[in-house]
């Protein structure tokens, strides 16, 4: 099973050498029996699945953190799977016909192989590092592939809106993942899903299900996150029927669908899944019949209908299990095919805008055939030669038999089927709409081309497709015991005991099929003369300029934010970082109640060192009023000499004579600079300025000091100087114990001091020699 | 002794920041300069003062002033006047490039 999912990402690998070398066959071409043969792979698994058996394979990753590339076969990864390599396959063929030879076919094949693998990954993986690692290998191939024609700026816009958009959502569900895993304390999902009952009583449970359930809107285009969807439209129409209508949107579906047994029956759970699905069908399907792009509008039909599977799965019924699983089929059949006959029209007519097309059935009477049947399909028209009809009648049929099992499920379940009809009224007015508009009548504008029908290999898949739409819907039980009732089966852990008929008498949900009908073909026929309620709903308010003005405002704030504090004034930096210590030290100090003094253990106080400290106060104080260079060398050699008297004070003559030389020399060296340095700045800081200036410097001195004394209050142990000095002699052969210290005891500490003041000689020569071009001499 | 040393220690640190809180390069050295005499004489401080004689070993003294604090503050003496005297001179050629050494105005290019 793991080559299943490994050879996509070989072949991405070899296909820009067969690009290169073998020019005369369509890459296309060589790369066509790889999906076929996973296809023919999880088709030969059908038995075995159906009988009840699971598979599990896998390789070691990184096993001490437990990621595993475990593989897991069961009955709902075997639908997708299956879909996968099957429309995989079709879409394959489809693109050898509708991307020219000239075209980056290189580029084209390697992003659609990652994807094909990485999607494979997604719905077999049962390591969620695993899952996450190829959900987001998705979201970046689909991101390649919507900027695929990457010179147009709308491609750019789409690629980059869809990239945001789902990366928002994966990383959200990477979080509620590990949250999972904290909790079970296992990787494999399995494993999650047997220890159930730890999930539904952990604290975090509602944080864990918003998580997932975000990962898994953004990936399928649930409101609001559905506006990336329309925008990725600029993607080629095999990239379109692939992607964002068969596949990559049923992702969060998938991982809603595989979670369902941890999650589902819970209330919110229901509320979440069912409002949010609800919403997105009614949306999608009202906002579909605006659009006046073919692919415009089959992603708003694609949102809508995501919508009901994700409703369905809401409901956390057995019945609405089956009928959401049905539904991912059928849709994918559908949908590939309208997309495919979408980008034949654009193919042969070389616009898809539905205002100047028309009148097409004469001229491509097999593409209108096919449309006819996906569209029908679509709309859920009751006839059973549509697959969309039994699946759509199931979902009435699911939305009236509400388990009512809370008061909140309760008062929500009498809405529930009032929407669901007024979204399948939306929708079957977008189809009527996508298919007469497009194929009768008579032609509107002058076209391009001559509109002709299209090369038979490029009819090849939706004619498939298509096929599937009748039998499945002649025959839905031919798929019902092999496919549908293993996936349901996984879905909800037990075996559905449905048969699909299409005719069940005249039951509600057969009278809502009629109403939806009945009043979807008024909406048609009347379509004109209501169009003007789109300024009312939704007028001015849309999604995407939301997303617009939220991309170009978090550039504006944070430029701004950053403006504000990174002025460039190294005063206000030195403020951040003061500011910084004052309130850390200062809350520490008191929240930890750190001050305390003790004075029994002080040196006496003698009045000389008094006086020399009062003298080098006055002096540091000095320093900064004085206005004239010199006097302020001079005062701070007063503070330095001062020091060094202490220095003698307090019995450290080494330190005495060092300071005393140092100061000399630093004096020396401020007198020969300041010759070179402009006069002292008499200029006054703004009042403002000055008086924080004090505020801080005199905290940071309050501070110094407080610290200081708390610290001298609490020794907490002996001095090891009686070491030093009882050793200096004996082992350091000196009497002298500070200089024994420095390059005895101590010496690596003298050996990296020399080092420094090496340093600094050799960077005040390179200086001085250096000569700028813009100098002063 | 220790309290009234700490408190010069907090001076001289006040004086040493308002100094760096300034535009003029010189002034923002000398408050270098002070921070440096202000963070010794603490380190000293905090070793105990006047506790015997200078800890140079003789014979019939009994206690010697605690000789480790000594040692690291002549490390840290000729480490800040290295320092001091290199942000000297880099202040005297920043002048000499810029033609300014008003802080406020050195503030590169959008470029940089």
């Amino acid at each position: 099973m793991q080559y299943a999912v490994l050879a996509p990402f070989l072949t991405a690998l070899i296909v820009p050498f067969l690009f290169r070398y073998i020019r005369a066959i369509h890459t296309g071409w060589l790369i066509l029996p790889i999906p076929f043969g996973i296809f023919a792979y999880f088709l030969s698994q059908l038995t075995n699945i159906s009988e009840g058996h699971t598979q599990l394979s896998g390789i070691e990753w990184v096993p001490s953190l437990g990621m595993n590339f475990s593989f897991y076969l069961d009955g709902l990864s075997l639908l997708f799977s299956l879909l996968i390599s099957g429309i995989g396959t079709l879409v394959v063929l489809y693109s050898i016909f509708y991307l020219d030879k000239n075209e980056k076919l290189n580029n084209f094949y390697v992003f659609l192989y990652i994807f094909m693998g990485a999607m494979l990954g997604v719905v077999l993986s049962d390591n969620i590092y695993a899952l996450y690692l190829f959900w987001e290998l998705t979201s970046i191939s689909s991101f390649l592939l919507i900027g695929y024609w990457y010179e147009r700026q709308a491609s750019r816009y789409g690629a980059l809106k869809s990239m945001i958009i789902t990366v928002l959502g994966g990383l959200s569900m990477l979080g509620g993942l590990i949250l999972l895993s904290i909790i079970t304390g296992t990787t494999s999902i399995r494993e999650m899903i047997a220890a159930s009952d730890t999930v539904l009583e952990s604290p975090y449970f509602t944080g864990i299900l918003v998580l997932i359930l975000l990962g898994a809107f953004t990936k399928s285009a649930q409101f609001p996150f559905h506006i990336w969807l329309p925008d990725a439209m600029e993607a080629p129409t095999p990239v379109s029927a692939f992607l964002h209508s068969a596949t990559m949107v049923k992702a969060g579906i998938y991982l809603t669908a595989r979670l369902f047994l941890l999650f589902g029956g819970t209330d919110i759970f229901f509320v979440l899944v069912t409002g949010f699905g609800l919403l997105t069908l009614c949306w999608g399907s009202y906002m579909a019949v605006r659009q006046t792009d073919l692919k415009a509008i089959l992603a708003f039909s694609t949102i809508s209908q995501l919508g009901m599977i994700m409703t369905m799965l809401g409901f956390g019924t057995k019945e609405a299990a089956f009928a959401a699983v049905f539904h991912i089929f059928n849709h994918a059949t559908f949908k590939g095919s309208l997309f495919m006959v979408a980008g034949i029209v654009d193919h042969e007519t070389g616009t898809r805008d539905i205002r100047r097309l028309g009148g097409l059935m004469t001229l491509m009477p097999i593409s209108a055939t096919l449309a006819f049947f996906g569209a029908f399909s679509m709309a859920g028209v009751p006839l059973p030669i549509f697959n969309g009809f039994l699946s759509k009648e199931m979902f009435f049929q699911t939305s009236l038999d509400l388990e009512t099992t809370s008061t909140l499920v309760a008062s929500i379940a009498p809405f529930v089927p009032a929407l669901a009809v007024f979204g399948s009224i939306f929708t079957f007015v977008y189809s009527m709409y996508f298919f007469f508009h497009t194929f009768t009548g008579e032609t509107r504008g002058q076209l391009k081309v001559k509109p002709h029908e299209a090369p038979i290999g490029m009819l090849i898949s939706p004619i498939v497709l298509v096929l599937f739409v009748v039998i499945v819907g002649l025959l839905p039980n031919m798929i019902n015991e092999p496919i549908l009732t293993p996936a349901t089966a996984a879905i909800y852990g037990e075996l559905p005991n449905k048969h699909i008929v299409f005719w069940h008498g005249f039951e509600p949900a057969l009278y809502m099929s009629m109403i939806v009908v009945a009043l979807g073909v008024i909406l048609f026929l009347t379509r004109t003369k209501w169009q003007s309620v789109y300024n009312w709903i939704p007028g001015v308010l849309s999604a995407n300029k939301t997303y617009d003005y939220l991309y170009n405002m978090q550039f504006r704030v944070s430029e701004r934010t950053t403006r504000t504090y990174m002025t460039g004034s190294i005063r206000h930096y030195m403020l951040y970082i003061l500011i910084f210590i004052i309130g850390a030290t200062g809350v520490t100090l008191f929240v930890t109640d750190g001050f305390v003094i003790d004075t029994s253990d002080l040196a006496p106080i003698s009045w000389p060192e008094v006086v020399v400290g009062l003298v080098m106060a006055i002096a540091a104080i000095a320093t900064i009023l004085m206005k004239n260079r010199i006097a302020a060398i001079l005062v701070l050699g007063i503070v330095g000499y001062g020091l060094s008297l202490l220095f003698v004070f307090f019995r450290a003559p080494d330190l005495a004579l060092t300071q005393l030389i140092v100061e000399t020399v630093t004096v020396a060296l401020f007198l020969l600079c300041f010759y070179h340095l402009p006069k002292l700045d008499t200029k006054k800081q703004p009042v403002g300025a000055k008086t924080l200036n004090i505020i801080v410097s005199v905290s940071v001195g309050v501070l110094v000091t407080l610290v200081a004394i708390a610290s001298h209050s609490s020794k907490k142990f002996e001095t090891i100087a009686h070491y030093f000095i009882k050793e200096s002699h004996h082992l350091g052969g000196g009497n002298n114990v500070v200089n024994v210290i420095l390059v005895d005891m101590r010496g690596l500490d003298t050996l990296f001091e020399i080092t420094v003041l090496g340093l600094a000689a050799l960077g005040i020569y390179a200086m001085i020699r250096l000569r700028d071009k813009g100098e002063m001499d | 002794m220790e309290i009234i040393m700490s408190i010069l220690a907090g001076i001289l640190f006040s004086a040493g920041v308002y100094l760096l809180l300034q535009r003029q390069l010189l002034k923002i050295v000398f408050g270098t300069a002070l921070l440096s005499h202000g963070a010794h004489l603490l380190i000293l401080t905090m070793g105990k003062l006047n506790r015997g004689d200078p800890p140079i070993l003789e014979e019939g003294i009994k206690a010697y002033t605690d000789p480790l604090p000594q040692a690291l503050i002549l490390t840290s003496i000729v480490i800040s006047f290295g320092v001091t005297s290199f942000l000297l001179v880099l202040a005297y050629r920043a002048y000499r490039t810029n033609k300014t050494d008003n802080m406020e105005q050195l503030r590169g290019s959008d470029h940089d």
